[in-house]
């Protein structure tokens, strides 16, 4: 074959998103496009860095000739696209499944979903009383970490951050089928009696705090979880030559959790437990 | 792949055996450990590695155990190179695998159905087996309607030994309603050759539709396919010359067959009937089909409670390898094909083309979001054909009538000929094979007529929805049916009578769907739950069920169900209830 001349059209795809154009580069997600065009889109189960797994269906558009909406997240944009993000079926299919998010799990941690939820209108007292719920005992194993299933959308997030997105230990899975289904480590064993390495990278991508830092879990039994007087600093992991990136979080001069910023080339936000829990020994206690 | 932290579990001899027999039978040597590539959920890259040998493995750890115990799965686990979690999380998705504690027995476990028309005489039957002291198993639809309209069907699921269903005949030819009719193409050889064997069946014609295609080309069997206008009758109807000529076009170093015999929609046991008594026009068809997309291996993916299907199509698959007609170079061509049987373990879902891979490749059976397509994109991530087995088993006329006169038959947009299976208020269900073209009045009168007055027929299954008796006149072709707004589906034509109870019928309905949803995206995992409660609630607050406000919420679900559900059963988890609602079988008061 001669060489094709190289045109911008190679590299880059050009959508209609509520009928304003745009172009993004190749390999984007109509998300992509969709914030390109200045349209916010909630999401639950994607995130920046973990493959979309297209299961919680909040981010759905109206895309021309598809019979059903279709998963933004997950969906390539291709050249001559027209999506609607604010139609009638959009916006009633997006109440539906934070509705039905609301009626079985417990979202009072997850403020961006309930601001979602009042914007969308949804409404999760339609179902009963007596509805079916996730129903789950916080599981409390060790210092590190909590796991509040009650609190679990299934977003498969955490799943992906210990597997092959990130951390490669597989120490958690999916199990169950349908309402049943549940996060879980073989035969529910304790996390302390499982593959788990304590990186808490589950906890770092839960969007509703079902996994959250030990330090904040008892904080919050207490009363005394103080978002509002927090302090966030970044420093550089001192343990390793890697150079992972750390938020410390601080309250009241002590450190209550550590993140990692998501958009930092090193860790795409994930880190091990050293730079997680590690900072447990600047109080000169593994607990405090 | 991780290293693998195992807990100190261990296997018992009898389990390691058993399993490694199993891993050994699919062709996996347990002592070589590959490295292995996990499946990236939502994307496309799999790798054809051990892992597929989870289900198999499983199967034969269950039957040892009664379970999947802590010590067998680390067994697995060691010798898969799976990781614990994972494979619990495999196991704890399936209705034949036990997962939460050792049964304190080792008797077989006795599956009953619970759905229409089984649904009638379960509780009566399952009260009487407890009564003996037996293992009882609620089960959803066991695809034997055709004997439940008296009594409920049942499976064993054997404990160191084989699974079996009480009601087979294995030394017997199967009693098909319309045996040896001359007219029939797609069951033609059924009651009337012993199934067991490879020389009756060539005795009877068989693989004449294989030369036939030998001698055409590739690219003639797949133009030939698509001028009979052959649509995919596993319910989706979609072209298969469309799909074969996919497959065919798509690069890839391998590429395969796959036959759903997955047979989970409640209402249908036809392709049971084809496996069980014409296993080798199945491999046949395979074969062709094969040959035409340049795939080189074949699988039969296949529900775990048809035990006679299994052991037949294992015969007949054999039998042909013997004879040449699987294998490399089969009948003296240059043509390579072969073809390996997977059980599957109680999941509807697992009928859903990408549920199936999934599950066939040892991971959970998650659809994932179309596209990419099969055809491009299946099983390992191969172009893949997966078709239904009376699709395929269409394929033979076609090879040798040729696709137009085939195409010929029917009309213009049904072609060809079509099995329904009735099941219900008839008087002699069955599976039955017609011309597209009769009314549901002339298809319900080939099984003997009602048994009652009709109140209502169930069209396509669980999936499908409830027509009144205003529409016996409607011919049972696509076109026709979808413009009175049902479907055929798989081709249950479940008749019920005007002494069922519908509020129970429906209610069941619900269930199925809450129980067999995967429970991977919001819409169907939730919906199909709320649905569930609300038609419960609404059948405990009076002796009838009545829904006022109700059905607008069910109307709402169904919508967000059917927009945003990722695969077909959200789509249709509630089209049965609505069309009750509208028939006024229930929620109305009366
Ligand atoms: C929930 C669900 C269950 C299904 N079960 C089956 C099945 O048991 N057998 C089958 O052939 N197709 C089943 N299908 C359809 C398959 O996805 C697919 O369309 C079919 O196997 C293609 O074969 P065909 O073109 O020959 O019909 C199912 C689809 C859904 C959504
Ligand atoms: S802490 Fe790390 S290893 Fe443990 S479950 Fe979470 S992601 Fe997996
Ligand atoms: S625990 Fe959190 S990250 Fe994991 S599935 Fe549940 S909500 Fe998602
Ligand atoms: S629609 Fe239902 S069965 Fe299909 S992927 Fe979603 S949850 Fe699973
Ligand atoms: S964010 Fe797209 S499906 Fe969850």
């Amino acid at each position: 074959m001669t060489a094709v001349p190289v045109t911008l059209t190679e590299t880059t795809v050009t959508i209609s998103v509520d009928g304003q154009n745009v172009t993004v580069p190749d390999g984007a997600s109509v998300l992509d496009a969709c914030t390109a065009a200045g349209v916010d889109t909630p999401t639950i189960c994607y995130a920046e860095n973990l493959t979309p797994v297209n299961a919680c269906r909040v981010c759905v558009v109206e895309m021309e000739g598809s019979r059903t909406l279709v998963p933004s997240c997950s969906r390539a944009a291709e050249d001559g696209m027209t999506v609607q993000t604010d139609t009638e079926r959009v916006r009633h299919s997006r109440k539906m499944v934070l509705e039905f998010l609301g009626s079985g799990t417990d979202l009072s941690q997850a403020p961006d979903i309930l601001g979602w939820m009042a914007d969308y209108g949804a409404d999760p007292d339609r179902y009963g009383a007596d509805r079916e719920t996730m129903d789950e005992e916080v599981k409390v194993q060790d210092n590190l970490y909590i796991r509040d299933y009650d609190k679990c959308v299934l977003c498969y997030k955490c799943v992906e951050a210990c597997g092959d997105d990130a951390q490669h230990t597989f120490a958690i899975a999916m199990s169950g089928r349908g309402f049943g289904n549940r996060i879980s480590t073989e035969f529910d064993i304790t996390l302390p009696d499982s593959a788990c390495v304590y990186c808490g990278n589950c906890v770092a991508v839960c969007p509703t705090n079902a996994l959250q830092f030990k330090t904040e879990f008892d904080l919050r039994q207490a009363g005394n979880w103080r978002e509002e007087d927090q302090d966030v600093t970044r420093t550089v992991c001192s343990y390793c030559g890697v150079g992972c990136n750390l938020e410390l979080h601080t309250q009241d001069e002590r450190i209550v959790k550590v993140t990692s910023p998501n958009d930092h080339s090193v860790t795409s936000g994930h880190l091990c437990i050293k730079g997680r829990f590690g900072w447990q020994y600047v109080h000169g206690g593994a607990d405090d | 792949m991780p290293d693998l932290h195992l807990t100190e579990d261990r296997a018992t001899d009898a389990e390691t055996a058993a399993i490694d027999a199993a891993i050994a039978a699919v062709g996996v040597d347990p002592a070589i450990v590959f490295e292995a590539d996990r499946l990236v959920r939502g994307g496309v890259h799999r790798k054809h590695d051990r892992r597929h040998a989870l289900l198999p493995a499983l199967h034969a750890l269950q039957n040892t155990s009664g379970w999947i115990s802590p010590g067998g799965l680390n067994h697995i686990a060691e010798v898969l190179g799976v990781p614990p979690a994972e494979g619990y999380g495999v196991a704890s998705f399936y209705e034949l695998f036990r997962v939460d504690s050792a049964p304190d027995h080792d008797e077989s476990v006795i599956h009953v159905c619970v759905d229409s028309p089984c649904l009638a005489t379960a509780e009566a039957k399952i009260a009487a087996l407890e009564a003996e002291g037996k293992h009882v198993h609620r089960s959803p639809c066991l695809g034997q309607c055709e004997r439940g309209s008296t009594d409920a069907a049942v499976f064993i699921q054997g404990r160191n030994g084989p699974d079996s269903v009480p009601a087979d005949q294995p030394d017997e030819l199967w009693e098909l309603p319309q045996r040896g009719e001359p007219q029939l193409k797609l069951l033609r050889n059924i009651g009337r050759i012993d199934p067991t064997s490879i020389e009756a069946y060539i005795g009877a014609g068989g693989f004449t539709a294989l030369a036939a295609a030998f001698e055409m080309g590739a690219d003639k069997v797949i133009s030939e396919v698509t001028e009979s206008g052959l649509m995919g009758r596993g319910g989706a109807a979609f072209p298969t010359g469309v799909k074969w000529r996919g497959v065919a076009e798509a690069e890839g170093p391998q590429k395969y067959v796959v036959a759903n015999a997955d047979e989970s929609e409640p209402g249908t046991f036809k392709d049971r009937t084809i496996m069980e008594n014409d296993p080798f026009s199945l491999i046949e068809a395979m074969t062709i089909a094969g040959f035409a997309t340049g795939a080189t291996k074949g699988f039969i993916y296949i529900r775990g409670e048809y035990p006679l299907a299994t052991t037949r199509l294992q015969i007949a698959i054999d039998a042909s390898r013997d004879a040449g007609f699987l294998g490399s170079g089969i009948a003296r061509s240059s043509v390579d094909f072969d073809i390996e049987i997977r059980r599957g373990a109680g999941a509807y879902i697992c009928g859903e083309e990408t549920a199936l891979f999934a599950s066939l490749e040892g991971f959970r059976g998650e659809p994932r979001q179309k596209p990419p397509f099969p055809t491009t994109n299946g099983l390992f991530d191969a172009p893949t054909a997966i078709n239904n087995p009376e699709t395929l088993l269409n394929v033979l006329p076609i090879m040798l009538e040729g696709g137009a006169a085939y195409g010929g038959l029917g009309t213009e947009r049904s072609s060809g000929h079509k099995l329904f299976c009735l099941s219900g208020a008839v008087a002699r269900p069955g599976t039955y094979e017609v011309e597209f073209g009769p009314t549901l009045r002339e298809i319900i009168d080939l099984a003997g007529g009602a048994t009652g007055e009709i109140a209502a027929v169930l069209m396509g299954g669980a999936a499908g929805s409830f027509v009144g008796p205003d529409a016996l006149d409607m011919p049972l072709t696509m076109e026709a049916v979808r413009e009175a707004g049902t479907t055929l589906g798989s081709g249950v034509v479940m008749v019920f009578d005007t002494d069922t109870d519908f509020d129970a019928v429906c209610i069941r309905l619900a269930e199925f769907f809450r129980n067999e949803s995967c429970g991977q995206c919001v819409p169907c995992r939730v919906g199909a739950v709320r649905q569930h409660e609300l038609l419960v609630r609404a059948a405990d607050a009076a002796p009838k069920m009545v829904l006022n406000g109700e059905v607008q919420l069910l109307a709402e679900m169904d919508l967000a169900m059917k927009d945003a559900s990722i695969c077909g059963l959200g789509h249709t988890a509630s089209t049965a209830v609505r069309s009750a609602i509208d028939l006024g079988l229930i929620g109305s008061p009366s």
